[in-house]
């Protein structure tokens, strides 16, 4: 499979002076191929934000290079879709207009960013609410509208952070079904962070796990499970198995 | 897809019992305490040029009603137009400070250390350069007026949050449209605040501005009627200073709901 992404040697500190200097990537490097899905899990503090606000172009490595279709990715805004960890939805708009923004951005004509917006909220359970404020709707609600605010960037590089952290099971396997139809229907590149294990291996082709802080990559593991897969596969062995090994590669770089 | 659950859309509306009691319980005391100061001025037989009952007053305010109207009209008048240029020249004063640390750095001090120059000492030398006419007046409530707006609304600039610019940045927006889509909306709840500050000072300073020396407006009328002892005129001219503030106020509260559709005032501070 071709390259879309290609990270090389990043390294990322926080703070300045000595003292109070944070090492939260060392060394990182992996890739992402076209219309690849590809997983990131790591402990808490492990770098996985902070690696996607650089490669989002909102942050420098200290060093290091990032490439995007063999370009230089480093500081370049508006080239990927990225979906932060925290929701941020603007208090001020209805879901409509919020998540129209990347349209908005981007100069397409309201009437028609709109249109098409309206078209998806029903898939997002959000049909009902596309005139109410942020502050109305729940915490999974904010995440969905906030995902399909990320779906709108239409980049064919993908960048998920925590996506479907808030939301409950029988919503999150639906959120999860649609993202999978979609990135089989558009063929783009994923780069998928999460804390759960089995989201990942349920979701991902190829799955990056990074040791505690500082970020290093601690190894990558080959998802090789037919599709479509369901949540039903948890239970097959093969998956209990990839399970396991990531799970141990995890525990092996927290220490403990 | 398929079923999602029927969330229930009370958190829409909210309100309800409580609106009417905040009318309520101050009217009711107001209303009382009226009725006190009547008792004790008839009881006391205490001299109307000294304390008017609330009844004399009312009467007294019908009885001058033209005469207040005229006088009342050139207030409102001054007060609005002095607004508006401070609304200009704060919301200028706040993009200038927002635009760079240094000039934030330079401004910002001396604009707050200007504030402690009572404007009672400011407005006899505005008096002396721009004379008698409405000029004055208006300039004294401009100088009053612009320095909650521009503090607040530049504090505005300043608080937005930050995640929100990061996110427009990461789509590839243009300054301007972070301008337009985040801090112009997220500044406005403070710019309102600093103009309901304003609002309330606005009437205040047409008056005195009035009181130094004029043909026409409240002012001048209160400083004839208290030179006359006509203490009931007084006391009626400052009900009426009360409730063109209030006007004024109901308008800036009216912008300010037409304005922000998704805030609402009870749940900020
Ligand atoms: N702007 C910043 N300034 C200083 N330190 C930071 C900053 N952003 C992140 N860090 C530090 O870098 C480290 C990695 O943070 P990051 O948010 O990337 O972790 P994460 O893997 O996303 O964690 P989580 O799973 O909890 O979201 C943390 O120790 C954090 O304190
Ligand atoms: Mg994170």
């Amino acid at each position: 499979m071709p390259v879309k992404l290609q990270i090389s040697q990043l390294r990322k500190s926080f703070g300045e002076g000595n003292q109070n200097q944070v090492l939260a990537l060392d060394r990182v490097s992996m890739s992402v191929g076209k219309n690849e899905f590809v997983g990131l899990i790591g402990p808490s503090g492990s770098g996985k934000s902070s690696l996607l606000d650089i490669l989002a172009g909102l942050s420098l490595p200290d060093t290091g290079e990032i490439l995007m279709d063999g370009k230089s990715l480093l500081g370049r805004k508006g080239e990927v879709s990225y979906m932060p960890q925290s929701d941020v939805l603007f208090p001020w708009r209805t879901i409509l207009d919020n998540v129209t923004i990347p349209m908005e951005v981007a100069g397409i004509p309201r009437k028609e960013a709109r249109k098409e917006a309206m078209g998806l909220l029903p898939t997002f359970g959000l049909e009902s609410f596309a005139e109410s404020y942020p502050k109305m709707l729940s915490g999974g609600m904010r995440q969905r509208a906030s995902f399909l605010r990320t779906f709108l960037c239409k980049k064919d590089m993908m960048l998920l952070d925590e996506p479907f952290g808030k939301l409950d099971a029988l919503t999150r396997m639906q959120m999860q079904e649609w993202l999978l139809d979609m990135w089989q229907k558009f063929q783009h590149a994923v780069l998928f962070v999460t804390h759960d294990v089995e989201e990942a291996i349920l979701l991902c082709d190829r799955i990056y796990v990074l040791s505690a802080r500082p970020g290093r990559v601690l190894g990558e593991v080959e998802v090789n499970l037919p599709r479509p897969r369901t949540s039903v596969m948890s239970t097959n062995s093969d998956f209990i198995r990839l399970k396991r090994n990531l799970l141990e590669m995890l525990k092996e770089g927290t220490g403990h | 897809m398929k079923n999602w659950p029927n969330i229930d859309k009370s958190r829409l509306s909210g309100k309800g019992a409580k609106g009417w009691l905040s009318l309520a319980l101050p009217g009711s005391l107001l209303i009382a305490l009226l009725i006190i100061w009547e008792m004790a001025v008839h009881l006391s037989g205490i001299e109307k040029w000294l304390l008017p009952s609330p009844s004399l007053i009312l009467k007294s305010l019908w009885e001058t009603k033209d005469l207040i109207l005229h006088h009342s009209l050139q207030t409102l008048y001054e007060a609005l137009l002095g607004l508006v240029i401070a609304v200009l020249v704060g919301v200028l004063i706040a993009i200038m400070i927002d635009l760079s640390t240094r000039i934030r750095q330079a401004v910002y001090p001396l604009l707050v250390v200007s504030q402690t120059i009572p404007i009672i000492a400011v407005a006899p030398l505005l008096m002396i350069w721009f004379g008698y006419g409405m000029t004055t007046k208006i300039l004294v409530v401009a100088l009053v007026c612009f320095f909650p707006i521009a503090v607040n609304l530049a504090d505005g600039f300043r608080l937005v949050d930050q995640e929100m610019i990061r996110l427009l940045a990461s789509m590839g927006a243009s300054k301007g449209q972070m301008f337009r889509m985040v801090k112009l909306p997220a500044a406005l709840p403070f710019f309102f605040s600093g103009m309901r500050i304003a609002g309330t000072y606005s009437v205040m300073g047409a008056v005195i501005g009035e009181w130094l020396g004029a043909s026409r407006g409240l002012g001048i009328f209160m400083t004839r009627s208290s030179q006359s002892f006509l203490t009931d005129r007084v006391f009626a001219s400052i009900l009426v200073i009360v409730f063109l503030s209030l006007i004024i106020f109901g308008l800036i509260e009216g912008m300010a709901r037409w304005l922000m559709p998704w805030h609402r005032r009870s749940d900020f501070k």
